[in-house]
């Protein structure tokens, strides 16, 4: 078989694995740094090849909004932004949690608070993981690491957000979004058919017909006996996705006296800085989370029995931090090493965290 | 001369008693029940002069709740 | 003739259409949305599209939409409607797409989807009740409120200095390109009824045939809201609304 091997950045890869998956429908508002994603569908023009539609929409409010609409006739509907863009978009990723949606929801991470800078961050992880609007909801969580996994996940999100009826998220950050690698394309698939979606979709709008009652897509229940059992039905959904669908990575970490917990453009970092501390002699390896929620509480909990000290490094002040501690409880030391403000740190620097938190000596050899 | 019969039959639990039939009746059939309630409290509407009804339809099209079925019958 | 002989059902000129299912309506008694449930129904019944029908409703009173006409429906966030229905339409072009919106959710919270909805000629039909009112809240201003109406926001009257002056949506959704069909109509007697009915028919035609976004306008009354008597409002809707929205059509491009 010839694979089709590519040289692409990060947000390119997104859109044309979106085409080749069959997506419906893709509706997005340009936001740096991911507006490659919009662009390269515009580009693409996959309304003459598979009958995707892809629209600008006029806000972020908006995309989410048409997202929710396609998503609610059983289309396989995606969209992509930025921070300040996602902050926007968290009333729809409710509705669409709350009505049982299934969706992709892309977030390039840019450094925040507010309009903050365009350079890389991963300062939405809370907002990711513990919810970012407004209800008791999760959303399946994505963080890939290379131009390859933006690919591979934009299949893999809408499978699991069709699996489990609940919206997905790829939480990539301006690294991922803007670097440029080969990455290995999926083949082209075939867009469902409306028979393929009336069959797997029972609940979809596909227009009412004699043999069933009307469908109606709704977040919204005023009796409270019947909105606790729906909320009851939508936490048995992530009961789920915890005990089935947690994705990590484990570097050298069979031998490891210390362990990095890092995800996305952050572990690519650290894995250099891995090579480089064990030709210095000092033996660390990486856990990565692949999916941020559900988290791989269980792989920490493990690797941190024999294990000296966890480094948790991230673009961030210290988020997913609280999972990792939540993750050992206590057994082992666990300290943060993160930049802000769209800086990316060097390995060099990872590794002086090391010594600063762990009094961890590195013996360099000038070679 | 044709002679228009007209009737209606009006749903009384669905109607809200909102007397927007009776204003729209071009002939006065139609009252709001004086003292008489459904089940849910409404003063209901009724033909209060039947024989005048002519089957027009006006209180049917404006009624909010669609309670009310129109009859009609030209007699030549 | 006697009355049994009348009530007869071949003679049967007038019934609730098939497509209004047996809920009871939630709204107050005299509310126009019943009015206007009622003839969508009778609509797409008429057109033939029960199955290829797709609303999409508000926040709101007109929230439940969905639980009376008999067709699939959509509950979007508070304003969102045509950024549903777009997406809706341009993924299901085979469907007649309709929102259903109030003066709160359409004209306010929702100005920007409606705007650009329109302007990007998206081939729905937006059904739009201008009550003047929020109604579901418990009546307080809004856009469309008239000078000196007075609301639980505006307990002396909206005055423009502080409250700014009353939104007309349709003339502003006229001038865009992409409407083909922009009209204001009313349900307060049983003519003004049959025409809004023949509006909306004609809109939906529209909508099935692609020609751009129509907007049907409804100006109606909030009896609850406006604290009177269903009839009385609808006096005070002649008396008053009428002279800030005017009925009739505004743009009719669709020929």
């Amino acid at each position: 078989m010839n694979e089709d091997i590519r040289l692409m950045k990060g947000n390119e890869a997104i859109a044309h694995a979106a085409v080749r998956y069959g997506i419906d429908g893709y509706f997005g508002y340009p936001i740096t740094p991911q507006s490659e994603v919009l662009e390269t569908l515009e580009a693409l023009m996959p309304w003459e090849t598979t009958g995707m539609v892809v629209l600008q929409a006029e806000s972020e409010i908006s995309s989410i909004n048409m997202v929710y609409g396609g998503a609610a006739t059983g289309k396989a509907v995606m969209t992509s932004s930025s921070s300040p863009g996602v902050s926007l978009m968290q009333e729809g990723i409710s509705y669409l949690a709350a009505s049982e949606l299934p969706a992709l929801i892309i977030n390039v991470m840019r450094g925040g608070p507010g309009l903050g800078t365009i350079h890389p961050s991963q300062s939405d992880y809370f907002q990711a993981t513990k919810g970012g609007g407004h209800g008791d909801y999760r959303l399946i969580v994505l963080a890939p690491s290379s131009v390859q996994e933006m690919a591979d996940f934009v299949g893999l999100g809408m499978d699991l957000s069709f699996k489990y009826r609940t919206p997905a998220m790829i939480l990539a950050d301006g690294v991922i979004g803007q670097m440029m690698e080969k990455v290995v394309l999926p083949e082209q698939r075939p867009r469902r058919s409306q028979d393929e979606i009336r069959r797997q979709c029972p609940w979809a709008l596909t227009g009412k017909t004699p043999n069933r009652q009307r469908n109606v897509v709704t977040s919204l229940e005023l009796d409270s006996a019947l909105m606790e059992k729906n909320n009851e039905r939508f936490q048995r959904t992530y009961k789920e996705i915890e005990a089935n669908e947690v994705r990590f990575q484990a570097y050298d970490t069979d031998d490891a006296d210390y362990i990095i917990v890092a995800f996305g453009s952050m572990a690519r970092i650290c894995q250099k800085a891995v090579e480089e501390a064990r030709n210095a002699g000092v033996k660390i390896g990486i856990l990565r989370p692949i999916t941020l929620w559900p988290f791989p509480y269980k792989a920490i909990e493990d690797v941190a029995k024999h294990a000296k000290g966890i480094l948790v490094a991230e673009l961030n002040a210290g988020q997913m931090i609280e999972d990792v501690r939540l993750a050992v409880h206590d057994s082992i030391p666990v300290e943060h090493f993160g930049r802000m403000g769209g800086i990316v740190p060097n390995p060099a620097e990872v590794l002086n965290a090391f010594t600063d938190k762990f009094g961890v000596k590195f013996n360099f050899t000038n070679d | 001369m044709a002679k228009i019969h007209g009737a209606v039959v009006i749903d009384t639990e669905r109607c809200k008693g909102c007397n927007l039939c009776v204003v729209a009746c071009p002939a006065n059939v139609l009252l709001l029940k004086d003292k008489e309630v459904n089940d849910r409290g409404y003063h209901f509407a009724y033909m209060a002069h039947q024989q005048a009804c002519i089957g027009c339809s006006a209180c049917a099209t404006v009624c909010p709740d669609a309670c009310i079925e129109v009859y009609r019958v030209v007699e030549k | 003739m006697e009355l049994d002989q009348i009530i007869n059902p071949a003679n049967k000129v007038y019934s609730r259409p098939a497509l209004l299912n047996d809920n009871t309506m939630h709204y107050c008694p005299g509310c126009s949305h019943g009015v206007v449930h009622k003839i969508i129904a009778e609509c797409i019944e008429e057109l033939g599209l029960q199955e290829n029908a797709i609303g999409v409703a508000p926040v709101g009173c007109a929230v439940f939409a969905y639980n009376y006409i008999d067709i699939d429906w959509a509950e979007a966030a508070h304003g969102r409607a045509p950024a549903l229905a777009t997406a809706i339409r341009r993924l299901n072009p085979e469907k007649l797409v309709f929102t259903y919106q109030g003066d709160g959710d359409l004209a306010a919270i929702g100005t920007a989807e409606t705007i650009h909805a329109a302007n990007r000629g998206e081939n729905i039909t937006i059904v739009f009740i201008n009550n003047a009112i929020y109604g579901m809240t418990g009546g307080q201003m809004a856009p469309t409120t008239l000078e000196g109406q007075k609301t639980a926001t505006t307990p002396y009257g909206r005055r423009p200095d502080l409250n700014g002056y009353p939104l007309a949506i349709s003339p502003l959704l006229a001038q865009l390109d992409g409407t083909c069909f922009v009209t204001r109509q009313a349900v307060h007697t049983a003519a003004a009824v049959r025409k809004a009915k023949a509006a909306i028919k004609k809109a939906f035609k529209n909508s099935i045939d692609g020609k751009g976004t129509s907007v049907v306008e409804i100006v109606a009354t909030c009896s609850s809201g406006w604290k009177m008597t269903p009839d009385n409002a609808n006096k005070w809707m002649e008396k008053f609304m009428f002279e800030k929205y005017p009925l009739g059509d505004i743009k009719d491009s669709a020929k």
